[in-house]
């Protein structure tokens, strides 16, 4: 925001300063969170595109089944994945609403139980694509199915990179109540969230529509 | 506008919000058909881009943490674009102030020419619009004999007084706009949402601009 002040003597006086401009106090966020969301924007067109490719396949290419026989996809374990995905979300949020209460077990606690359901999540799909009995080079159908949850397990795998630093960071001592004192759990914390709905999406339309 | 995500917390309720709505798309497909989960699963989704389109326009009104001074000064919170330098106003900022020790800050929101350069967040030339405007109208407010600072404010102006209360612990707040007819701050109920939101009297002042050129 920028000022100005006059004197008594009706005097204009002007805070020249260098460089770029304050940021305007309306956006009240940090620049961390704004950086993660601006990241995440650019992250739906990537997956926006990837989706638009699958849609492309099948609804404009309309093979007669979907997925084309004789492949099929495990719906139930995959099911069983997206729970553990999601719940995830809650422990991550257990951790930083623990966190702001001044609760360091908690935010430990919930950093270890969110890392291990992520773990427990990526393992699945792998173990997933062990036993598909397909593979990306099968048809465009297989291509465009390890396209999209390749791209989300690969995000998965970032996640677990920035909770492994959150969660070393949190038995080192390191985070405290203060808003800007745990953005190293609040950022990450985002990007989680943002994976666990792009799983949501991607399971919605992969597996069930 | 309001950023709808601002932390944690917002992206955690969009994810309780988000696996809701894919449960609902599940269920519906499993029991019919896939084209109607398809078609549920749209209508979700732009329900739900209406919903942060509406969250980011602030348009629900929200409590203003006021802050009091308590050191004796009066403080007016003078909120003004284009009508900042109007006789009117400063009239009543003069009445507001007389026989008191008077703090005023004005706030200028930097009204972007277009939405196109609202959203391509092109709002240099709105800055320097609204601070020329402002520094004139300290001028005039310090040839009153008053102390006053101002500051360029967020284009929404009840983000602005928002902005400003923060910072400055205001006893009370005058808004200048223009008159009814050719006034978008009072079509978009910019007094209204002041008034509903800011415990704090609150004056509107109206300000002919023609009227006081042809003066």
């Amino acid at each position: 925001m920028e000022s100005a002040t006059v004197a008594l003597g009706g005097h204009a006086h002007e805070d020249h300063h260098h460089g770029p401009p304050e940021a305007n106090q309306s956006s009240r966020i940090d620049r961390q969170t704004l950086g993660i969301l601006l990241f995440i924007v650019s992250e739906v067109m990537l997956f926006g595109a990837f989706f638009a490719s699958y849609f492309f396949l099948r609804v404009v290419v309309h093979p007669p089944t979907w997925p084309p026989h004789p492949y099929e996809l495990p719906v139930a374990v995959a099911g069983v994945n997206t729970a553990i995905l999601v719940s995830s979300s809650f422990t991550i949020h257990y951790a930083l609403e623990s966190i702001r209460r001044g609760n360091r077990n908690g935010l430990k606690l919930g950093l270890v139980l969110t890392w291990l359901l992520g773990a427990t999540f990526l393992f699945i799909q792998l173990n997933e694509y062990v036993h598909l009995g397909f593979s990306a080079r099968d048809l465009a159908f297989g291509s465009i199915f390890y396209a999209l949850t390749g791209l989300h397990g690969a995000h998965v795998f970032v996640g677990l990179v920035l909770l492994s630093i959150a969660s070393i960071r949190a038995f080192r001592g390191h985070f405290g109540p203060k808003a800007e004192d745990h953005l190293g759990v609040e950022v990450p914390g985002i990007y989680w969230h943002f994976v666990d709905v792009m799983w949501l999406i991607v399971f919605v339309t992969v597996y069930i529509l | 506008m309001h950023n709808p995500l601002r932390s944690e917390a917002d992206a955690f309720r969009w994810v309780v919000v988000i696996g809701v709505g894919s449960v609902s798309v599940i269920a519906l497909t499993l029991l019919t058909r896939p084209v109607i989960g398809v078609v549920w699963m749209a209508a979700l989704i732009g329900f739900g881009a209406g919903v942060a389109y509406r969250g980011a326009r602030g348009s629900l009104p929200r409590t203003v943490e006021l802050t009091r001074g308590g050191d004796g000064k009066h403080r007016v919170l003078v909120v003004a674009n284009e009508t900042v330098g109007g006789e009117v106003l400063l009239d009543e900022i003069r009445r507001r102030c007389q026989g008191r020790r008077c703090e005023i800050l004005v706030v200028t929101p930097a009204l972007p020419t277009s939405r196109a350069s609202h959203w391509a967040s092109d709002v240099d030339e709105a800055m320097e619009l609204a601070r020329q405007r402002m520094e004139l109208s300290l001028i005039a407010i310090g040839e009153l004999g008053l102390k006053a600072r101002g500051e360029v404010g967020d284009a929404d102006p009840n983000v602005a007084m928002e902005d400003a209360l923060r910072v400055f612990p205001a006893d009370e707040i005058v808004i200048s706009t223009h008159p009814p007819s050719r006034s978008r701050w009072l079509e978009h109920g910019v007094v209204d949402r002041a008034r509903e939101q800011i415990e704090l009297p609150i004056a509107h002042v109206v300000v002919d601009l023609t009227v006081e050129r042809a003066v």
